[in-house]
Formats: structure tokens, C-alpha cells, sequence
């Protein structure tokens, strides 16, 4: 295994992290702190408590995994974009390097700062809620899964995007609609019966729903399927990495 | 002596259906310099990326050092640097990083010395803490090259590496071609200046729609295939050649005052020391007298237009 690529990757991409600080770890945790004021505050007002959570407290977990979401897929996706649009990547594809050591230099780059925001994320929520966490070791699985597949997914997206536009309309016209309708405000037991059904194939009511049982052991499908489900995009994912990489789609003529 | 890269019935079709290799063979010598000439669209840059790993082969195989370039891709790759032919740095990067970092994605440690040596012989290191953004067309070019041999390749594959760059870097980086062949590594370029290849090369590879025309030593190919020309200044102007003549490649010029003779190096007899002597028993006298020989460009030039 050639490790020193791996890290040659994975440290360039970290420094591209804390050169772009403000962008990379302020403006996700300003935003988090904003669906605070805004959600936590106004509409905590009237919505008391969800299955004896206060609202506020309720909403922390789907809030972590909204930013941890957006950010894996944009960074891990910028990434690897970026260099195929300055021609860079030619170095990479020419190097002694083989699929899973390049996925693992940027992923595992990109997996970590979504890991830092979402540490951050929780920590800036500890200022606003009292928070518990039932399943400490749970929580962080689910949060490395989560932080892990979407940067896989990311990585995926960057390959593919042939133009900004395709890099950001995946994240903005998908992601977005199925984070905010995966129970990242609510639990989907308070919409009717029919939409609850419809919320089912959102593959994001899962990972939030398993998530906030590691904090206050309430969730909206069991915490087993919610596992079975992350860790099945996971798979998914690997697997399409691997197929690109074999082949060269996107990537080798 | 097995060759660093043997490259055998290489053929590459892109998607579109368009041929850019066909059935290739050659082979590079250990510590020779390979100018691989060629007009656009032959198919140089293919059969680069090819060996590189950034393009796909259709067909055929490469070894590289004895090993396969697909099966070993491991070995073989981390004997090779590229210096391609477009400019990409990583722009908010320093120079010191990128080179850093090249040597590091190519499975080396960190090795200070050796960038700092690099950096030093292409005059980069006042550059060394400045991003790749900053740098002029031509000190990026010296960056391509550093991060090429920041993980010591023995094998350097330069893709029109004086394109666009000023006579004085051009001058600077044949001497860092020339400091490495000393250091035996293999040097293979491919260059629109055939200036270039005339001055640096060992061998010479000419390729025309994906097909190798022709490799040869280069003093071989110039003397075998590079014609000269005598260029004889009369002392009185000439109505017309005397039909006596007809044996002799002879031109007479506009102002019919100078006469020049094409023979061909490689034969046993010029012919220069008949046709003087007869031109004397003639009564047409000369008042100067001048050679000159065909260069490597334009054997280049007849060869590619031989192919058309």
C-alpha cells in the first residue's frame, strides 16, 4: 500500500481545509447557530416538546446531520472536481496509486472535516439546549457512517459533474429537499398517515432518525434498520467508487 | 541490453471511433534522450499518457523496465514523470507544497534535500513559498518539471516542454535535460522545436497518424537522409545551365549568377570534384563558394510529407 500517498493526499486536502477556514468551519456553524435562533427559538415557542424532547434539544440531531450531509457532499465533491477542472488530476491518474488509496486520501480527508463541523455543530448546540446523548458510541458510529457515505456519495458527484452547474444542482434540487423532509424538524409520526408512508423512501429519514435515537432514544423506524440502511448506502457507494476507478469512467479515456 | 520501455503492437480508438494509435512498436533505450517529433494529432501525447496510465489502451503491451503497465502499474508508474503539455498547478499552492506533495503521491518520504536540490536547479527556490498562481507561464513550467522529479524517476517524460517558454528558459531547461541524461535517467520528449530534438536528442521517432514512421540515431538519420547543398557564386551571369550538365542536381538562381548543386552525403562519390573540373573545361568561373546541410526539420518536414 503506497501510504505515502495517502497522506500526501489526505494532508493537501487539510491544508486546503484551514486555508479556507472561514468557508470550511464559520459559515456551516453560523448557519447551524441561525435554524437555531430561527427554528429552535420561533417555532420552539409553540411546539413545546416532541415524545418529551424539548423541541430545541429535539431538533440538534437532524441539524448536525443536515450540515454533515451538505458539507461531505460539498467538499469530497470539490475535491475531486477541482483537479479535473485545472487538469491536475492527470498527476494523481499517473501515479502509483490505486483506487482505494486516492478514495482514501480524499475521503477519508473530507469524512474528516464533516466529523470537525459536526463535533463544532454539537458543541455550539450545547450553548442553546441542555443535551443528552443515550448512546455516545452509537452516536459517533452513526455520525462517521454518515459523514463517510456522503463524502463517498460527494466523491461520486465530482467525478461525474462535467460543469459547476451538475456539481452543486445534485446537492441543492436532492440532498436539500430529502434533508429537510427527513425529519430533520419534526418526527415524521406527526405528518398524516399518507405522507408518513411517502416519508419511508426517503433514505435520509433513516440516518436522522437512527441518529437522534443515540441522543434521546426516540426514533421514527427502528435503530437497527436505520443502521442496516447507513451502512447499505455505504456499500452502495463503495461499490460505485470501485466500478469508477476499475473502468475510468469520467476519468480515463 | 532490454530496453526501459518496450512498447508492443500499441493501438488506441477513442470513443468517437477515432484511431490515435496504430499498431505501435518501439523501444527506449536506458539513459537515452527520445525525441518522439510529430504533427498535431499524430498521436505523441496518446502514446504518453498511455505508458503513464492516463489514457486506456485499446490493444497492445507495455513493459516498462519488465514490468507491465497494467498489471504492475505500481512499479512502473513510480519509474516515470510527467511533464505534460498544458500548464496545471495547483494554484493556491506553494511551490515547495506541490512538489512536496508530488514526491509523496509517488510513494516517496519526505525528502527536503532532494526538492530543495530540484528546486534549485530550475531556479525556483526564491520562488519556493510563492502559489503557483502568482507564477509566470514560464516559472509554471519549471514547476511541472520539479514536481515531475521530486520522486526521482528514472524515466522523464517531457510533452512539449518549451512550448511558449522565452529563449533563456528554453536554453536553462536543455542543460537540465542534458544534467539528467549525466545522471541516467531516460528523457523522453516530444517538441514541435525541432531545434530541440536536433540539439538534445540520442534518438529520433517521427509519428504520423498514430504510426511510427521511422527511429533512428539522429547523426545516423541526418547523415544518411540529410542532404547538402554547394552553392557556387559566378563570376559572370549564366543564360542556362549547358545541357553537358545534365548528370548534375544542378539549379541555376533568378539572377542567374549562382548555381547550386544537391548531392547526397551518403554516397562514396559527391560528384564535387567532376563537376569543378568541368565547369573550369566549360569556361564558367566562380568568384565564391558555399555548402550547407539539410536540417533535422527538414528531414522531418520531407518525411511527414512523404506520409500525407
Amino acid at each position: 500500500m503506497n501510504f505515502y500517498a495517502i497522506k500526501a493526499i489526505y494532508r493537501y486536502e487539510m491544508a486546503r481545509m484551514f486555508r479556507t477556514a472561514v468557508q470550511s468551519i464559520v459559515a456551516p456553524v453560523l448557519s447551524t447557530s441561525l435554524y437555531f435562533v430561527i427554528f429552535g427559538s420561533a417555532i420552539g415557542s409553540r411546539i413545546t416538546e416532541i415524545d418529551g424532547v424539548s423541541y430545541g434539544a429535539f431538533i440538534v440531531p437532524g441539524l448536525i446531520m443536515l450540515s454533515v450531509m451538505t458539507e461531505s457532499i460539498s467538499n469530497s465533491s470539490f475535491a475531486i472536481y477541482f483537479p479535473k477542472f485545472t487538469g491536475t488530476i492527470f498527476e494523481v491518474l499517473s501515479a502509483p496509486v490505486s483506487y482505494g488509496e486516492v478514495m482514501l486520501g480524499y475521503v477519508g480527508a473530507a469524512a474528516t472535516k464533516s466529523v470537525i463541523i459536526g463535533t463544532i455543530i454539537l458543541g455550539t448546540a450545547s450553548f442553546f439546549v441542555d443535551l443528552e446523548i443515550a448512546h455516545p458510541l452509537l452516536m459517533v458510529t452513526f455520525l462517521l457512517l454518515t459523514c463517510v457515505s456522503f463524502c463517498l456519495f460527494g466523491f461520486i458527484l465530482g467525478i461525474w459533474a462535467d460543469g459547476w452547474e451538475k456539481l452543486t444542482i445534485v446537492p441543492i434540487l436532492v440532498i436539500m429537499p430529502l434533508t429537510f423532509l427527513g425529519g430533520t424538524f419534526y418526527s415524521i409520526s406527526m405528518l398524516p398517515p399518507a405522507w408518513q408512508t411517502v416519508s419511508l423512501f426517503n433514505p435520509v429519514v433513516y440516518l436522522i432518525s437512527g441518529f437522534r435515537w443515540s441522543f434521546y432514544e426516540n426514533a421514527d423506524v427502528s435503530v437497527t434498520l436505520s443502521l442496516a440502511m447507513t451502512v447499505g448506502f455505504l456499500l452502495v457507494c463503495l461499490g460505485v467508487v470501485r466500478w469508477i476507478f476499475k473502468t475510468g469512467y469520467k476519468l480515463r479515456t | 541490453m532490454q530496453p526501459i520501455i518496450s512498447i508492443k503492437g500499441l493501438t488506441k480508438t477513442y470513443a468517437g471511433g477515432f484511431q490515435a494509435l496504430k499498431d505501435v512498436d518501439l523501444a527506449i533505450n536506458k539513459g537515452e534522450i527520445f525525441a518522439l517529433l510529430g504533427p498535431n494529432g499524430a498521436g505523441k501525447t496518446t502514446l504518453i499518457n498511455i505508458v503513464c496510465g492516463i489514457v486506456n489502451m485499446s490493444s497492445g503491451a507495455v513493459l516498462v523496465d519488465g514490468h507491465d503497465i497494467v498489471s504492475e502499474f505500481r512499479e512502473t508508474r513510480a519509474k516515470i514523470g510527467l511533464v505534460p503539455q498544458e500548464l496545471p498547478t495547483e494554484t493556491f499552492e506553494t511551490v515547495w507544497n506541490t512538489a512536496s506533495f508530488s514526491r509523496g503521491l509517488f510513494g516517496k518520504g519526505a525528502g527536503p534535500q532532494h526538492v530543495e536540490k530540484v528546486l534549485k536547479s530550475l531556479s525556483l527556490w526564491d520562488k519556493k513559498d510563492t502559489i503557483s498562481m502568482a507564477l509566470s507561464g514560464g516559472m509554471k513550467r519549471r514547476v511541472l518539471i520539479a514536481k515531475a522529479l521530486a520522486h526521482e524517476p528514472e524515466i522523464l517524460f517531457l510533452d512539449e516542454p518549451t512550448a511558449g517558454v522565452d529563449v533563456e528558459l528554453r536554453q536553462d531547461m536543455w542543460n537540465v535535460v542534458k544534467a539528467l541524461r549525466e545522471e541516467g535517467v531516460t528523457v523522453i520528449l516530444t517538441t514541435h522545436y525541432i531545434e530541440e530534438a536536433e540539439q538534445l536528442a540520442d534518438r529520433v521517432g517521427v509519428i504520423n497518424h498514430g504510426e511510427i514512421i521511422l527511429v533512428e540515431e539522429k547523426n545516423k538519420l541526418m547523415r544518411e537522409m540529410g542532404k547538402k547543398e554547394l552553392m557556387l557564386h559566378l563570376y559572370d551571369e549564366l543564360a542556362e545551365i549547358p545541357a553537358q550538365f545534365g548528370n548534375y542536381d544542378l539549379e541555376l538562381s533568378e539572377d542567374r549568377r549562382e548555381l547550386t548543386y544537391r548531392y547526397d552525403t551518403k554516397g562514396e562519390h559527391t560528384g564535387i570534384t567532376d563537376l569543378i573540373n568541368e565547369l573550369r573545361n566549360a569556361g564558367i568561373r566562380f568568384n565564391d563558394l558555399q555548402t550547407s546541410q539539410s536540417s533535422l526539420e527538414d528531414i522531418f518536414v520531407d518525411l511527414v510529407n512523404k506520409g500525407q
